[in-house]
Protein backbone atom coordinates (compact mmCIF):
# COMPACT_ATOMS: atom_id res chain seq x y z
CA UNK A 1 0.00 0.00 0.00
CA UNK A 2 2.74 2.81 0.95
CA UNK A 3 4.56 1.88 -2.40
CA UNK A 4 1.45 2.80 -4.55
CA UNK A 5 0.65 5.78 -2.89
CA UNK A 6 2.79 8.91 -3.07
CA UNK A 7 0.99 11.08 -0.36
CA UNK A 8 1.14 8.76 3.01
CA UNK A 9 -0.24 11.54 4.57
CA UNK A 10 -3.20 12.24 2.14
CA UNK A 11 -3.73 8.16 2.26
CA UNK A 12 -3.85 8.07 5.74
CA UNK A 13 -6.34 10.76 6.07
CA UNK A 14 -8.69 9.63 4.19
CA UNK A 15 -8.10 5.88 5.86
CA UNK A 16 -8.89 8.00 9.06
CA UNK A 17 -12.23 9.65 7.82
CA UNK A 18 -12.97 6.43 6.29
CA UNK A 19 -12.34 4.62 10.19
CA UNK A 20 -14.80 7.53 11.92
CA UNK A 21 -17.45 6.65 9.03
CA UNK A 22 -16.99 2.59 10.09
CA UNK A 23 -16.93 3.70 14.02
CA UNK A 24 -20.51 5.86 13.51
CA UNK A 25 -22.30 2.80 11.15
CA UNK A 26 -21.19 0.59 14.01
CA UNK A 27 -22.97 2.59 16.48
CA UNK A 28 -25.70 2.83 14.79
CA UNK A 29 -26.53 -0.88 14.02
CA UNK A 30 -26.30 -1.38 17.56
CA UNK A 31 -28.90 1.12 17.99
CA UNK A 32 -27.01 3.21 20.18
CA UNK A 33 -23.71 5.48 20.83
CA UNK A 34 -21.31 3.73 24.06
CA UNK A 35 -17.93 3.53 24.87
CA UNK A 36 -17.99 -0.59 24.10
CA UNK A 37 -19.94 0.79 20.78
CA UNK A 38 -17.06 2.80 20.24
CA UNK A 39 -14.43 0.53 21.18
CA UNK A 40 -15.53 -2.35 19.42
CA UNK A 41 -16.40 0.10 16.56
CA UNK A 42 -12.70 1.01 16.15
CA UNK A 43 -11.50 -2.97 16.14
CA UNK A 44 -13.77 -4.19 13.37
CA UNK A 45 -13.90 -0.38 11.44
CA UNK A 46 -9.94 -1.06 12.01
CA UNK A 47 -10.02 -4.97 10.51
CA UNK A 48 -12.29 -3.74 7.79
CA UNK A 49 -9.64 -1.19 6.59
CA UNK A 50 -7.06 -3.64 6.97
CA UNK A 51 -8.39 -6.60 4.84
CA UNK A 52 -10.78 -5.28 2.49
CA UNK A 53 -8.61 -1.93 1.63
CA UNK A 54 -10.27 0.70 -1.10
CA UNK A 55 -8.43 1.40 -3.93
CA UNK A 56 -6.92 5.12 -3.22
CA UNK A 57 -9.78 7.23 -4.42
CA UNK A 58 -8.72 11.01 -2.94
CA UNK A 59 -10.97 13.49 -2.87
CA UNK A 60 -9.57 16.76 -4.01
CA UNK A 61 -12.79 18.59 -4.47
CA UNK A 62 -13.74 20.58 -1.95
CA UNK A 63 -17.84 21.03 -1.23
CA UNK A 64 -20.52 23.80 -2.04
CA UNK A 65 -23.16 23.69 0.16
CA UNK A 66 -25.69 25.16 -2.49
CA UNK A 67 -24.82 23.58 -5.20
CA UNK A 68 -25.09 20.07 -2.92
CA UNK A 69 -28.46 21.29 -2.09
CA UNK A 70 -29.39 22.02 -5.62
CA UNK A 71 -27.77 18.18 -6.47
CA UNK A 72 -30.20 16.98 -3.41
CA UNK A 73 -33.22 18.48 -4.63
CA UNK A 74 -33.12 17.99 -8.27
CA UNK A 75 -32.42 14.16 -7.31
CA UNK A 76 -34.93 13.84 -5.11
CA UNK A 77 -37.49 15.09 -7.70
CA UNK A 78 -35.90 13.30 -10.66
CA UNK A 79 -36.38 9.96 -8.62
CA UNK A 80 -39.79 10.44 -8.35
CA UNK A 81 -40.57 11.04 -11.66
CA UNK A 82 -38.34 8.56 -12.76
CA UNK A 83 -40.01 5.82 -10.39
CA UNK A 84 -43.86 6.85 -11.71
CA UNK A 85 -42.12 6.65 -15.38
CA UNK A 86 -40.98 3.24 -15.11
CA UNK A 87 -44.08 1.70 -12.74
CA UNK A 88 -46.87 3.58 -15.64
CA UNK A 89 -44.46 1.24 -18.11
CA UNK A 90 -44.62 -1.68 -15.85
CA UNK A 91 -48.64 -1.77 -15.63
CA UNK A 92 -49.51 -0.54 -19.00
CA UNK A 93 -51.14 -3.35 -20.80
CA UNK A 94 -49.24 -4.70 -24.43
CA UNK A 95 -46.65 -2.55 -24.17
CA UNK A 96 -43.18 -3.54 -24.74
CA UNK A 97 -40.59 -0.70 -24.66
CA UNK A 98 -38.31 -0.10 -27.08
CA UNK A 99 -34.20 0.58 -25.18
CA UNK A 100 -30.77 2.02 -26.59
CA UNK A 101 -27.64 1.83 -25.18
CA UNK A 102 -25.76 5.04 -25.51
CA UNK A 103 -21.73 5.81 -24.85
CA UNK A 104 -21.97 8.83 -23.23
CA UNK A 105 -17.90 10.34 -22.76
CA UNK A 106 -17.66 12.13 -19.67
CA UNK A 107 -15.85 15.73 -19.49
CA UNK A 108 -14.26 15.33 -15.88
CA UNK A 109 -12.60 11.73 -16.03
CA UNK A 110 -11.58 11.10 -12.43
CA UNK A 111 -12.81 7.65 -10.99
CA UNK A 112 -14.74 9.29 -7.93
CA UNK A 113 -17.20 11.93 -10.76
CA UNK A 114 -16.98 8.77 -13.05
CA UNK A 115 -18.69 6.39 -9.83
CA UNK A 116 -20.49 9.11 -8.28
CA UNK A 117 -22.08 9.81 -12.43
CA UNK A 118 -22.58 6.18 -12.11
CA UNK A 119 -24.71 6.09 -9.54
CA UNK A 120 -27.00 8.92 -9.94
CA UNK A 121 -28.06 8.43 -13.18
CA UNK A 122 -28.95 4.62 -12.39
CA UNK A 123 -31.71 6.48 -10.58
CA UNK A 124 -32.65 9.18 -12.79
CA UNK A 125 -35.85 9.13 -15.79
CA UNK A 126 -34.89 6.77 -18.14
CA UNK A 127 -31.05 5.89 -17.80
CA UNK A 128 -28.94 2.78 -16.21
CA UNK A 129 -25.02 2.52 -16.20
CA UNK A 130 -24.58 -1.16 -18.06
CA UNK A 131 -20.80 -0.53 -18.56
CA UNK A 132 -17.59 1.98 -17.73
CA UNK A 133 -14.52 2.40 -19.81
CA UNK A 134 -12.44 4.03 -17.27
CA UNK A 135 -9.53 4.86 -19.28
CA UNK A 136 -11.77 6.70 -22.16
CA UNK A 137 -13.85 8.17 -19.16
CA UNK A 138 -17.35 7.20 -21.14
CA UNK A 139 -20.57 5.53 -19.31
CA UNK A 140 -22.41 2.75 -21.53
CA UNK A 141 -26.14 3.74 -20.22
CA UNK A 142 -29.16 1.93 -21.31
CA UNK A 143 -32.13 4.19 -22.21
CA UNK A 144 -35.42 2.65 -21.29
CA UNK A 145 -38.32 3.59 -23.50
CA UNK A 146 -37.16 5.20 -26.58
CA UNK A 147 -39.60 5.86 -28.90
CA UNK A 148 -37.77 8.44 -31.33
CA UNK A 149 -33.80 9.81 -31.71
CA UNK A 150 -34.75 12.69 -29.02
CA UNK A 151 -35.20 10.57 -26.54
CA UNK A 152 -31.53 9.58 -27.34
CA UNK A 153 -30.15 12.87 -27.11
CA UNK A 154 -32.33 13.96 -24.30
CA UNK A 155 -30.59 11.23 -22.15
CA UNK A 156 -27.37 11.97 -23.05
CA UNK A 157 -27.99 15.75 -22.44
CA UNK A 158 -29.75 15.21 -19.04
CA UNK A 159 -26.92 12.31 -18.30
CA UNK A 160 -24.29 15.22 -18.57
CA UNK A 161 -26.73 17.80 -16.29
CA UNK A 162 -26.56 14.97 -13.70
CA UNK A 163 -21.88 15.31 -13.95
CA UNK A 164 -22.07 19.15 -14.12
CA UNK A 165 -24.65 19.05 -11.12
CA UNK A 166 -21.70 16.73 -9.51
CA UNK A 167 -18.88 18.16 -10.62
CA UNK A 168 -20.50 22.06 -9.19
CA UNK A 169 -21.43 20.53 -6.00
CA UNK A 170 -18.04 18.35 -4.83
CA UNK A 171 -15.68 19.02 -7.73
CA UNK A 172 -12.58 21.04 -7.75
CA UNK A 173 -11.75 24.62 -9.22
CA UNK A 174 -9.76 23.24 -12.20
CA UNK A 175 -12.71 20.35 -12.78
CA UNK A 176 -15.51 22.98 -12.69
CA UNK A 177 -12.71 25.09 -15.44
CA UNK A 178 -12.67 21.52 -17.45
CA UNK A 179 -16.58 21.20 -17.44
CA UNK A 180 -17.08 24.71 -18.31
CA UNK A 181 -14.73 24.37 -21.64
CA UNK A 182 -14.59 21.05 -22.50
CA UNK A 183 -17.14 19.99 -25.49
CA UNK A 184 -19.40 17.11 -25.33
CA UNK A 185 -19.28 14.84 -28.82
CA UNK A 186 -20.35 11.58 -29.05
CA UNK A 187 -18.35 8.44 -29.25
CA UNK B 1 -56.66 17.65 14.68
CA UNK B 2 -53.57 17.12 16.30
CA UNK B 3 -49.98 17.05 15.54
CA UNK B 4 -49.60 13.31 16.25
CA UNK B 5 -52.54 12.51 14.31
CA UNK B 6 -51.29 14.63 10.64
CA UNK B 7 -48.20 12.87 11.55
CA UNK B 8 -49.94 9.32 11.59
CA UNK B 9 -51.41 10.06 8.54
CA UNK B 10 -48.37 11.27 6.97
CA UNK B 11 -46.79 8.07 7.76
CA UNK B 12 -49.90 6.31 6.40
CA UNK B 13 -49.40 7.88 3.34
CA UNK B 14 -45.81 7.23 2.65
CA UNK B 15 -46.64 3.42 3.82
CA UNK B 16 -49.25 2.95 1.06
CA UNK B 17 -47.97 4.99 -1.56
CA UNK B 18 -44.07 2.81 -1.10
CA UNK B 19 -46.18 -0.89 -0.95
CA UNK B 20 -47.76 0.30 -4.28
CA UNK B 21 -44.55 1.71 -5.72
CA UNK B 22 -42.70 -2.16 -4.92
CA UNK B 23 -45.70 -3.78 -5.99
CA UNK B 24 -45.28 -1.58 -9.45
CA UNK B 25 -41.14 -2.60 -9.30
CA UNK B 26 -42.91 -5.89 -8.95
CA UNK B 27 -45.02 -6.15 -11.71
CA UNK B 28 -42.36 -4.30 -13.52
CA UNK B 29 -39.84 -7.27 -13.31
CA UNK B 30 -41.92 -9.76 -14.26
CA UNK B 31 -43.16 -7.95 -17.79
CA UNK B 32 -40.38 -6.72 -19.14
CA UNK B 33 -39.23 -8.51 -21.67
CA UNK B 34 -35.46 -8.16 -21.17
CA UNK B 35 -32.80 -7.85 -18.45
CA UNK B 36 -32.02 -4.22 -18.83
CA UNK B 37 -35.58 -3.03 -18.83
CA UNK B 38 -36.07 -5.13 -15.67
CA UNK B 39 -33.44 -4.14 -13.65
CA UNK B 40 -34.65 -0.44 -14.49
CA UNK B 41 -37.74 -1.73 -12.66
CA UNK B 42 -35.35 -3.14 -9.86
CA UNK B 43 -34.05 0.36 -8.95
CA UNK B 44 -36.06 3.28 -9.63
CA UNK B 45 -39.23 2.27 -8.24
CA UNK B 46 -38.17 -0.46 -5.92
CA UNK B 47 -35.93 2.54 -4.34
CA UNK B 48 -38.26 4.52 -3.98
CA UNK B 49 -40.86 2.31 -2.99
CA UNK B 50 -38.10 1.44 -0.08
CA UNK B 51 -37.32 4.80 0.86
CA UNK B 52 -41.25 5.65 1.12
CA UNK B 53 -41.72 2.85 3.19
CA UNK B 54 -38.47 3.94 5.46
CA UNK B 55 -40.08 7.44 5.98
CA UNK B 56 -43.53 5.91 6.69
CA UNK B 57 -41.85 3.98 9.78
CA UNK B 58 -39.56 6.76 10.93
CA UNK B 59 -42.51 8.81 11.15
CA UNK B 60 -44.64 5.89 13.03
CA UNK B 61 -42.01 4.82 15.06
CA UNK B 62 -40.18 8.41 16.16
CA UNK B 63 -37.10 7.06 18.62
CA UNK B 64 -34.15 7.88 18.57
CA UNK B 65 -32.48 3.92 17.95
CA UNK B 66 -35.08 3.05 15.24
CA UNK B 67 -34.65 6.39 13.29
CA UNK B 68 -30.25 5.71 13.33
CA UNK B 69 -31.27 2.19 11.62
CA UNK B 70 -33.89 3.36 9.26
CA UNK B 71 -31.46 6.34 7.93
CA UNK B 72 -28.84 3.53 7.59
CA UNK B 73 -30.90 1.06 5.78
CA UNK B 74 -31.92 4.11 3.52
CA UNK B 75 -28.64 5.06 3.23
CA UNK B 76 -27.52 1.47 1.87
CA UNK B 77 -30.33 1.45 -0.08
CA UNK B 78 -29.55 4.48 -2.63
CA UNK B 79 -25.84 3.45 -2.61
CA UNK B 80 -26.09 -0.47 -3.49
CA UNK B 81 -29.20 -0.77 -6.21
CA UNK B 82 -27.39 0.68 -8.78
CA UNK B 83 -24.25 -0.90 -8.67
CA UNK B 84 -26.57 -4.36 -7.97
CA UNK B 85 -28.44 -3.14 -11.43
CA UNK B 86 -25.20 -2.31 -13.24
CA UNK B 87 -23.25 -5.84 -12.16
CA UNK B 88 -26.40 -7.99 -13.61
CA UNK B 89 -26.89 -5.66 -16.78
CA UNK B 90 -23.12 -5.78 -17.52
CA UNK B 91 -22.92 -9.77 -17.05
CA UNK B 92 -26.23 -10.10 -18.64
CA UNK B 93 -24.04 -7.72 -22.17
CA UNK B 94 -21.17 -9.59 -21.51
CA UNK B 95 -22.72 -13.00 -21.79
CA UNK B 96 -24.86 -11.85 -24.29
CA UNK B 97 -28.07 -12.21 -23.02
CA UNK B 98 -29.66 -9.11 -24.23
CA UNK B 99 -32.30 -9.08 -26.39
CA UNK B 100 -30.60 -7.01 -29.41
CA UNK B 101 -33.94 -6.94 -31.33
CA UNK B 102 -35.42 -4.82 -28.93
CA UNK B 103 -32.32 -2.28 -29.19
CA UNK B 104 -32.69 1.43 -31.63
CA UNK B 105 -28.84 1.93 -30.62
CA UNK B 106 -26.35 -0.10 -29.11
CA UNK B 107 -23.36 2.29 -29.29
CA UNK B 108 -21.52 -0.76 -26.27
CA UNK B 109 -21.69 -3.12 -28.99
CA UNK B 110 -18.06 -2.17 -31.24
CA UNK B 111 -15.98 -1.48 -27.67
CA UNK B 112 -16.86 -4.65 -25.73
CA UNK B 113 -14.69 -7.61 -24.81
CA UNK B 114 -15.93 -10.72 -26.96
CA UNK B 115 -18.14 -12.77 -24.63
CA UNK B 116 -16.31 -16.00 -25.23
CA UNK B 117 -12.98 -14.48 -24.29
CA UNK B 118 -12.42 -11.22 -23.38
CA UNK B 119 -9.13 -10.10 -24.15
CA UNK B 120 -6.68 -9.95 -21.27
CA UNK B 121 -5.55 -6.31 -21.37
CA UNK B 122 -9.27 -4.96 -21.41
CA UNK B 123 -10.09 -7.52 -18.72
CA UNK B 124 -7.65 -6.05 -16.49
CA UNK B 125 -8.59 -2.77 -16.91
CA UNK B 126 -12.09 -3.18 -16.10
CA UNK B 127 -11.89 -5.34 -13.50
CA UNK B 128 -11.81 -2.87 -10.64
CA UNK B 129 -14.42 0.08 -12.46
CA UNK B 130 -16.03 3.19 -11.05
CA UNK B 131 -19.35 1.42 -9.85
CA UNK B 132 -17.66 -1.14 -7.47
CA UNK B 133 -15.31 1.69 -6.12
CA UNK B 134 -18.35 3.57 -4.12
CA UNK B 135 -17.94 1.39 -1.10
CA UNK B 136 -16.62 -1.43 -2.50
CA UNK B 137 -14.98 -1.93 1.50
CA UNK B 138 -17.62 -2.33 3.15
CA UNK B 139 -18.75 -5.93 3.92
CA UNK B 140 -21.99 -4.85 5.08
CA UNK B 141 -22.78 -2.93 1.90
CA UNK B 142 -23.28 -6.36 -0.03
CA UNK B 143 -26.00 -6.82 2.97
CA UNK B 144 -28.04 -3.53 1.82
CA UNK B 145 -28.52 -4.30 -1.55
CA UNK B 146 -29.82 -8.24 -0.77
CA UNK B 147 -32.27 -7.13 2.01
CA UNK B 148 -35.04 -6.83 -0.84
Amino acid sequence: MSGASSRPTGRRRDQLIALGWLVVVWNLLWGHFSPANVLTGLLVGGSVLLFFPLPPVSFGGRLRPRALLVLAGTFVVELVSASIHVAAIAVRPRFRPRGAIIGVPLRVRTDLNLALTAELLSLVPGTLIVEVDREAGVLYVHVLDVRSPADISGSRERILAVEERIVRAVGSEAELRQLLTEPTEAP
Amino acid sequence: MSVGTVVDWLAAVALVSGALLSLAAGIGVLRFPDVLDRMHAATKPQVLGVLLLLVGLALRLRTAADLGMIMLVGVFQLATAPVAAQMIGRAAYRSGRVDRSLLDVDELAGHQPDPAGPRPQRADSRSGDGGSQAEGGDPRSGDGGQRE
